[in-house]
């Protein structure tokens, strides 16, 4: 009997350190949940003449992913990318975030390039309006141009099949904007 | 000795240096700036506030909280700014909200929790004590007599 106290303090003890080791400190909840999306504008990565902005993401569910040519997990995260544009599921936009044109470019030359199109954010600028601190970084964007989901970091085969493809599928299902 | 020493100091003054040197065009700017990004936690480095942090982002971020503290706006306006794009994570310094709550409860409330456990088992000691009968008048002649042996 006198066992029972430390004993309960202690299970409780574990399983907060256990959800503790579970928890990814990486993963940073993002305020922009259910907000549209930040306004930008900026010129695209292939042609510098035209641009691409917030007002673009509205009208169908698209994924924004944020990527580099110096980020090495986006070449991790990459070879997933080119899958789903071949599974043509929705538009993938890309950010291409603090690069060098001619360094983005060579890259996707490279490696193939799975984005509907790239915008081009020299300066970073936009991927603090977005708020962006890890590349790569996937934001769903809904058919009102709201973000309702963000991804930190490569996409995983399982975070892809567990939570943003339901997801998205869920919100294809809505209704589009009158 | 003398050389190491000073190339340690050297390096150690080096190591502090992660911060861009900025000018302000009022002192109480460069205090609001240089109070800011202390108290701004960094994305990347995340036990290392902005002015500490070495990482591309920091320093970006800093180049913003420059920017708006040196167009005149306020430091709320600053903070506000970040959190708005990043969170409350980006405050070391969390306001309290039904989400912290329990960030700044619950020390307290594990506190009293201690404090009521520890006042319950002291009240049961005391009951238990006050429940044992007293000496007879035998035991306390015996307890005298073993206390006499003891010590002489």
């Amino acid at each position: 009997m006198r066992f029972i106290i430390p004993l309960i303090v202690f299970i409780v003890l574990v399983v907060f350190l256990g959800i503790g080791l579970k928890l990814d400190p990486r993963e940073v909840p993002s305020p922009f949940i259910g907000k549209p999306a930040p306004a930008f504008t900026l010129p695209q990565l292939a042609e510098p003449g035209k641009t691409f902005g917030d007002a673009n993401l509205k009208g169908q569910v698209s994924l924004v992913n944020v990527w580099a040519s110096w980020c090495v997990s986006c070449r991790q995260e990459h070879p997933l990318l080119i899958e789903l544009a071949k599974e043509n599921i929705l538009p993938i936009y890309g950010l291409n975030y603090k690069d060098e044109r001619e360094a983005g470019l060579g890259w996707l030359k490279r490696l193939g390039n799975p984005y509907t199109l790239s915008a081009f954010d020299a300066d970073g600028r936009v991927g603090i309006e977005w708020g962006v601190y890890g590349v790569p970084e996937t934001f769903v964007i809904d058919k009102r141009g709201v973000i309702r989901h963000k991804h930190t970091g490569p996409i995983t085969p399982k975070a892809w099949q567990e939570t943003l493809l339901p997801l998205i599928i869920q919100l294809q299902k809505e209704g589009s904007p009158s | 000795m003398r050389r190491w020493l000073l190339a340690l100091s050297l390096s150690l003054a080096l190591n502090s240096q992660a911060m861009e040197i900025r000018t302000f065009d009022d002192p109480a700017k460069q205090q609001a700036y240089e109070h800011l990004v202390k108290e701004l936690r960094c994305l990347v480095c995340q036990n290392q506030s902005l002015a500490d942090s070495d990482a591309d982002l920091a320093q970006d971020l800093r180049t913003e909280v420059y920017n708006i503290i040196q167009s005149g706006k306020s430091e709320q306006d600053a903070v506000k700014f970040l959190v708005d794009r990043y969170g409350d994570f980006v405050l070391y310094n969390p306001p309290l909200k039904p989400v912290t709550s329990l960030l700044w409860l619950g020390p307290f409330a594990l506190l009293l929790g201690g404090l009521a456990f520890f006042a319950l088992l002291a009240k049961k000691r005391s009951q238990a004590r006050a429940a044992e009968p007293a000496l007879t008048d035998e035991e306390r002649r015996r307890l005298h007599e073993l206390k006499n042996k003891l010590e002489g």
